[in-house]
């Protein structure tokens, strides 16, 4: 069956893959918020150093006797001293001229105005930040603008951004796994239900075609509820079949047991010889037909449940003091003695009907081989596995063909004039593999026949 | 022996009523459940054959009324259905045993006999004939109060003689009465049987006796 079933990925890979790549994407955008909020606050914060250190420097900008004098204090510079000993640069110019300072930084652009302005450039192959401020001196020859550059290298800047990154990837990696987990936990809290259904139903025995009773969450409510259904014309179909094959057993043998009694009775009246012999022939016939018509029934239901074994702790003396019991009648009939043999409790784990049907197909093979007034010894045991030998009074398995008697419709050719299908060592065969068990037949060194099933 | 035979086919109930009542039973036939519970509240039954498919319902509901009313009357079981777990459910309702359709009379009158000594403890019905004692329910056979072990075939063919005393049987009837009807049995069986039983009657009022080509007889003194 499951070889027909077509798979298209799996619910909870799906659920899985959603829940935990949705996650890593929220991740990712969190990364980078965070890291642009970081990254923004971190250059405000050397902004307003380095706007510190222009106004400091533009304020020690004066005019003495005409000539623009900056006397600017070490601190102007100082101030921007950091851990990694980023480098700071500055430029100082009157009316675009460099006055002091290093060349290359870039120039106020605006000339008009007190402005201030910050930009990040590549200057002397490192990243540098640029601040300008101008500002104007008015002497006696008139305006002079003085203008400032301070560039400062971001080395410090970028290892606490750096830093600040690895904290927020680290923090990142660990809320994704943890939400993978979450996820794991959530898909499998919501798979469950399912699983559960598949066990509970996979469990069930063939004929347990009752409806699924236990609490479900809603979403799953319109599979149960066609479960249900399902299982229910199942069911009502099934007991039409058994009562169709019951109905049909009880048309055909009732019919046969109106021809059997008959033909008892009559007997019974009739003296000719021909007449007696043709009446026992008739007799036999139906006796032939009604044992095939039981014993293929009986391999067929035991072909079918081999396949679905209802297991359960049987008491193995029980169940053959129960049989030898049930069959005392027909051993009476001939004077045979059923002796049943035991020392210790013996248990087996196996199907309970199976398991009795082969056991009573060994004993009624006992008893129809076995002449009048002989003695069929059962013993049952558990050394070394559990274990049940039938020694019959009969006259043995014929030696040619002992191996294919367990064959189906084999039977022993000195099985002339007794009633059998040829099945009931096939069942009794087919009941032990069932159980991993094994059955053998040979003949006994005293004569009989002996089979032993072992579990 | 009183049978109550619960039976919806008239055929086989014909067949089963003419071959009870040649071995000297009495047998009352229903054909329906309403019937046979009617039959077995009135009258007193040894045993009860019972049919599981009824025109009115299902033998196995009688089996549980049956029961429910505390009735020991023992009920065998006539089953078309010969599947295992029928079987054991049957047995589990109350019925004392099963006979799968159709059966070997004489394996009918063997489970008969098996049910009925199984019951045989309430009631004791004890035939006496001089220094002979016989309960023909539990098949005990004693002798000046010395109970006989007797062999099935043994005792069948003593229950058989003793009904019919005064009755002549030939070798050719006990052998049909005595044995399945598949079995091939010579003459020279009942010749055996005969001889075992007359040694254990031996100085008794019970005597068999031979006569030449006929066959043999019971009597009592």
């Amino acid at each position: 069956m499951t070889n027909t079933i077509r798979i298209s990925g799996s619910l909870r890979n799906r659920l899985m893959i959603t829940l935990i790549s949705g996650s890593a994407i929220l991740g990712i955008i969190l990364f980078f918020i965070v890291r642009g909020y970081a990254t923004q606050i971190a250059q405000d914060g050397q902004d307003n150093i380095l706007k510190a250190s222009l106004s400091s420097i533009l304020d020690a900008a004066t005019i003495q006797d005409g000539l623009v004098e900056v006397d600017f204090p070490y601190a102007s510079l100082s101030m921007l001293d950091t851990d990694l000993d980023d480098r700071v640069f500055y430029a100082i110019y009157q009316d675009g001229i460099l006055l002091s300072g290093y060349k290359g930084l870039p120039a106020p652009s605006s000339l008009t105005g007190e402005t201030r302005t910050f930009q990040t450039i590549k200057y002397k192959g490192t990243f540098a930040r640029v601040a300008n401020a101008n500002r104007i001196l008015v002497g006696e020859r008139g305006r002079i603008e003085i203008s400032v550059s301070v560039a400062q290298t971001q080395d410090d800047l970028s290892r606490t951004l750096n830093s600040i990154s690895k904290n927020v990837a680290v923090f990142g990696a660990g809320f994704f796994i943890l939400v993978a987990a979450l996820s794991y936990l959530a898909t499998s809290t919501t798979i469950n239900p399912l699983m559960r259904l598949a066990a509970s139903i996979k469990k069930r025995g063939p004929k347990d075609l009752s409806p699924f009773e236990k609490e479900i969450p809603s979403e799953m409510v319109p599979l149960v509820s066609s479960l249900n259904r399902l299982m229910g014309r199942l069911d009502l179909s099934l007991k039409q079949s058994e009562d169709f094959i019951a109905e049909a057993a009880h048309r055909v043998r009732t019919p046969l047991a109106t021809v059997r009694s008959y033909a008892d009775a009559t007997l019974q009246r009739v003296s000719k010889s021909e007449n007696r012999e043709a009446l026992r022939s008739m007799v036999r016939a139906i006796d032939e037909a009604s044992r095939a018509a039981s014993q293929l029934l009986d391999h067929a239901m035991i072909t079918f449940r081999t396949d679905h074994l209802q297991k359960e702790y049987i008491d193995l003396i029980d169940l053959v003091q129960d049989l030898a019991l049930r069959l005392s009648p027909i051993a009476e009939m001939k004077d045979v003695k059923i002796l049943v043999n035991y020392k210790n409790p013996v248990e087996i784990h196996g199907d309970f009907i199976l398991i009795q049907n082969a056991i009573r197909n060994l004993i009624d093979n006992a008893l129809k081989y076995s002449p009048n007034e002989a003695i069929i010894k059962i013993s049952v045991g558990s050394e070394p596995t559990p274990y049940l030998k039938i020694h019959d009074g009969g006259p043995g398995f014929p030696p040619d063909d002992i191996q294919n008697l367990t064959l189906r419709f084999t039977r022993g050719k000195n099985a002339n004039g007794i009633i059998g299908s040829g099945l009931g060592l096939t069942i009794a065969k087919d009941v032990a593999n069932a159980h991993n068990g094994r059955l053998e037949i040979f003949n006994h060194k005293k004569g009989g026949a002996c089979a032993i099933l072992s579990f | 022996m009183k049978y109550l035979l619960v039976e919806d086919n008239h055929e086989l109930a014909n067949a089963i009523c003419s071959r009870i009542k040649f071995d000297g039973h009495v047998i009352d036939h229903a054909d329906k459940l309403e019937d046979a519970i009617a039959y077995s509240n009135t009258g007193e039954y040894d045993l009860i054959f019972l049919d599981i498919m009824l025109p009115d319902g299902d033998g196995r509901s009688f089996l549980k009324h049956h029961r429910d009313q505390k009735k020991d009357t023992p009920i065998i079981v006539l089953t078309a259905r010969s599947q295992v777990s029928d079987r054991i459910s049957l047995l589990d309702l109350g019925a004392d045993d099963y006979v799968t359709k159709p059966f070997d009379h004489a394996e009918l009158q063997a489970r008969c006999r098996a049910v009925l000594r199984r019951k045989a403890g309430t009631a004791q019905t004890i035939l006496q004939f001089g220094d002979v004692a016989f309960n023909p329910l539990a098949g005990q056979l004693s002798i000046r109060d010395k109970m006989v072990n007797l062999r099935n075939r043994e005792l069948r063919l003593f229950e058989l003689l003793l009904n019919a005393r005064g009755q002549i049987f030939s070798k050719q009837k006990l052998i049909d009465r005595l044995f399945s009807l598949d079995e091939d049995v010579s003459e020279n069986a009942i010749e055996v049987y005969v001889g075992r039983l007359r040694k254990h009657l031996e100085d008794t009022s019970l005597k068999i006796s031979t006569h030449r080509s006929l066959g043999y007889r019971l009597d009592d003194d």
